[in-house]
């Protein structure tokens, strides 16, 4: 049997008297692309920022690789390999775009004061490794050629590459995007999707997502989830979800 | 409109604080005070200085044209560009550091010692630098551990005896724990909470050093503090007991010059050693993770940076830097009082380091330089210091408000 790669169980978080999410259990498993879908307001984004320990939720229990992570750190729980993006594009933009690439491998590189203030041999291996690293996820999203360019600098379908070739430079098993096609072109939306395939199917990573751009989210989707006001509301496969009546109406309303 | 109004508003202003400042003056006349009116004379001025303020608000933008038009100084051009500038520096440094060495044998006594006194401040900026300039976290309270590094030594050397030389580590580890420890509980607070929390720990340091006095001495401070020597020589005109001083050694006739040159060649080695290390930090993950932080807290969050720890590192470094100059200039004034450890220092530190340019440090090197020498070189206006102070600040951050020098980055690049 393959393993869930992540177990959330009745995940609640509560803001004073409001439940932003209400006992949602959502399960991915290793290689699979799992989508989180929902109107505006559904509590996805807090989903996400309770699995990655910028809150604590309430109740609910949340296991990674068989290991219950909820209450941890938000730098903990990176660690473990579990990594997201942002809805909004949050890079260092004074910095140029191989800094970011290091800064995001800041704990393997920062061994200790003294080897780096005297540059010896095993500082300076790791820091080509850690070089050979960025360009290695670099070139996968096409960015290499902007390598010394400051990352503010860049177009913001290029800044959302690289966001995610960021959080891929940690060596993560999840990630976990935060609408990543939205403000993308359509040609920039095809290059997404092609890329969310690829880290799936080469580089053997799962992939949470929330996106509200349904043709994508239907296209590369191994499972969907559906939150609506908080709750779970249905899931199932592309097919099930597109022909599901309660899905139907809590997007449209009821007539 | 809005124009006149905002003038005669100003000029409002200068009268009230001139009419109160200048304009009334209590004297004592026996045991009654007495009230006296300026004189004609000083009214014409405070005349003169209101229409001026009036006519300067009035013609803002006009004033601000003109100005405009006088060419920048750009300093950062002055340095050459790319590839010349990487086999330039290494020459370029050893020149400046030859100079740096020649240089206090050729001149007086009083500009060697107010030398060492601008290296200080140097050092001081330096260090303040990586916790305002790189990391971001407002410190108004730096020059506790300054007092914290000058005491340790003041201290280990009254009651222990111990050098300078064992102790400057010390001071500097000493400082570090400060650091340390007010960093750990207070990191979490973000800027205008971190000063005034910061601005807190100066005064307590301060008061603590005032008020015990069985350790410390109190108001009446610490004197008599051994001055550093060469290898076991001392610059005293008598030896100590069992010891043997420089001008006897060699021998040579006594001089004091001689140890006014010596603490300077000091100061020389400490700020070198200070700015390798810096330059260092920069440009290893711990320096880049100090001004990722400072960009975006959360996105560093997300890809495993430990922000409290990166935030101490930036404020335990910044503080040893602070107790390294604490103990030297303990060893160079001889005599150390908690007066010279008031706010007023960590301000002056500050603006070294605004007015340099935050993150720069060939910046914050001119600006300490500047800040030593033009209240000596404006001896007569001591009155006027801090209004002096207070001026160039205004004028600095209205014309150049990113410092002197501004930072630049050093950009790593992929070849």
């Amino acid at each position: 049997m393959s393993q869930l790669l992540l177990d959330v169980n009745g995940l609640t978080m509560q803001f004073g008297g409001l439940k932003a999410v209400d006992k949602v259990n959502i399960t991915v498993k290793n290689r699979q692309i799992v989508s989180i879908i929902g109107p505006n307001g559904a509590g996805k984004t807090t989903v996400f920022n309770c699995l990655s320990g910028f809150y604590i939720p309430t109740t609910g229990s949340v296991l990674f690789k068989g290991k219950e992570i909820a209450g941890m750190k938000d730098f903990q729980i990176s660690r473990q390999g579990l990594v997201r993006t942002f809805q909004h594009v949050r890079l260092f933009s004074n910095m140029t775009v191989i800094e970011n690439m290091l800064v995001a491998q800041h704990r393997h590189l920062n061994t200790g004061l003294l080897s780096g203030l005297f540059k010896t041999p095993s500082y300076r291996r790791l820091e080509r490794e850690a070089m050979d690293r960025a360009v290695f996820w670099l070139k996968e999203v096409n960015l290499l050629d902007s390598a010394n360019r400051e990352s503010g600098n860049l177009s913001y379908g290029q800044q959302r590459r690289l966001e995610i070739a960021r959080c891929m430079v940690t060596q993560p098993e999840l990630l976990m995007l935060d609408e990543p096609a939205a403000g993308l072109n359509p040609n920039e939306t095809k290059e997404l999707d092609e890329l969310i395939i690829r880290l799936r199917d080469e580089h053997e990573i799962s992939i949470l997502l929330i996106e509200h751009d349904m043709g994508l989210v239907m296209g590369i989707s191994d499972h969907i989830y559906v939150i609506a006001q908080g709750m779970p509301l249905a899931d199932g496969n592309a097919d099930e979800i597109k022909n599901n009546p309660d899905v139907i109406k809590a997007y449209l309303g009821e007539s | 409109m809005g124009k006149l109004y905002n003038a005669i508003f100003s000029a409002g202003i200068a009268l009230v604080l001139a009419c109160l400042m200048i304009g009334v003056k209590l004297d004592t006349d026996g045991t009654t005070l007495k009230v006296h009116g300026a004189s004609p004379e000083q009214w014409s001025w405070i005349i003169g200085g209101i229409a001026l303020v009036f006519l300067s608000q009035l013609f803002a933008d006009q004033i601000d044209a003109a100005f405009g038009k006088i060419p920048k100084p750009n300093l950062s051009n002055l340095i050459p560009e790319g590839d010349k500038m990487v086999r330039l520096k290494p020459w370029l440094l050893a020149g400046v550091f030859v100079c740096m060495v020649i240089w206090p044998f050729l001149v007086s006594r009083g500009s060697v010692d107010l030398a060492t006194l601008a290296l200080i401040y140097i050092m001081l900026g330096l260090g303040l630098n990586i916790v305002v300039g790189l990391a971001g976290l407002l410190d108004l309270g730096y020059v506790a551990f300054y007092a914290v590094g000058a005491y340790t030594y003041a201290l280990l050397s009254q009651y222990f005896g111990l050098s300078f030389w064992v102790c400057l580590p010390i001071s500097a580890g000493m400082a570090a724990l400060f650091g340390f420890l007010l960093g750990f509980p207070v990191l979490r607070l973000r800027g205008d909470y971190l000063a005034i929390v910061t601005l807190g720990f100066g005064e307590i340091i301060r008061i603590l050093l005032n008020n015990w006095t069985a350790v410390t001495g109190g108001p009446n401070g610490i004197s008599g503090i051994d001055k550093p020597s060469l290898f076991g020589l001392e610059f005293s005109r008598r030896p100590s007991e069992g010891g043997t001083t420089f001008h006897e050694f060699f021998g040579i006739d006594y001089s004091s010059t001689y140890k006014v040159i010596f603490l300077y060649l000091i100061a020389v080695v400490l700020v070198a050693f200070v700015i390798y290390v810096i330059n260092r930090l920069m440009r290893m993950p711990i320096g880049r993770a100090w001004e990722a932080l400072r960009e975006d807290e959360i996105a560093c969050r997300s890809l495993g940076l430990n922000r409290t720890a990166i935030k101490l590192s930036a404020f335990t470094i910044g503080a040893s830097t602070a107790g390294f100059a604490g103990s030297f200039f303990a060893a160079r004034q001889g005599f150390i009082s908690p007066e010279s450890f008031t706010f007023i220092e960590s301000a002056i530190i500050l603006a070294i380091v605004v007015l340099g340019g935050m993150g720069s440090q060939i910046g914050i090197i001119l600006a300490a330089i500047v800040m030593t020498i033009l209240p000596e070189l404006a001896r007569e206006f001591s009155e006027y210091r801090m209004l002096l102070f207070g001026l160039t600040m205004v004028l600095m951050m209205r014309w150049r408000p990113q410092g002197l020098v501004p930072m630049k980055r050093p950009v790593l690049e992929l070849k």
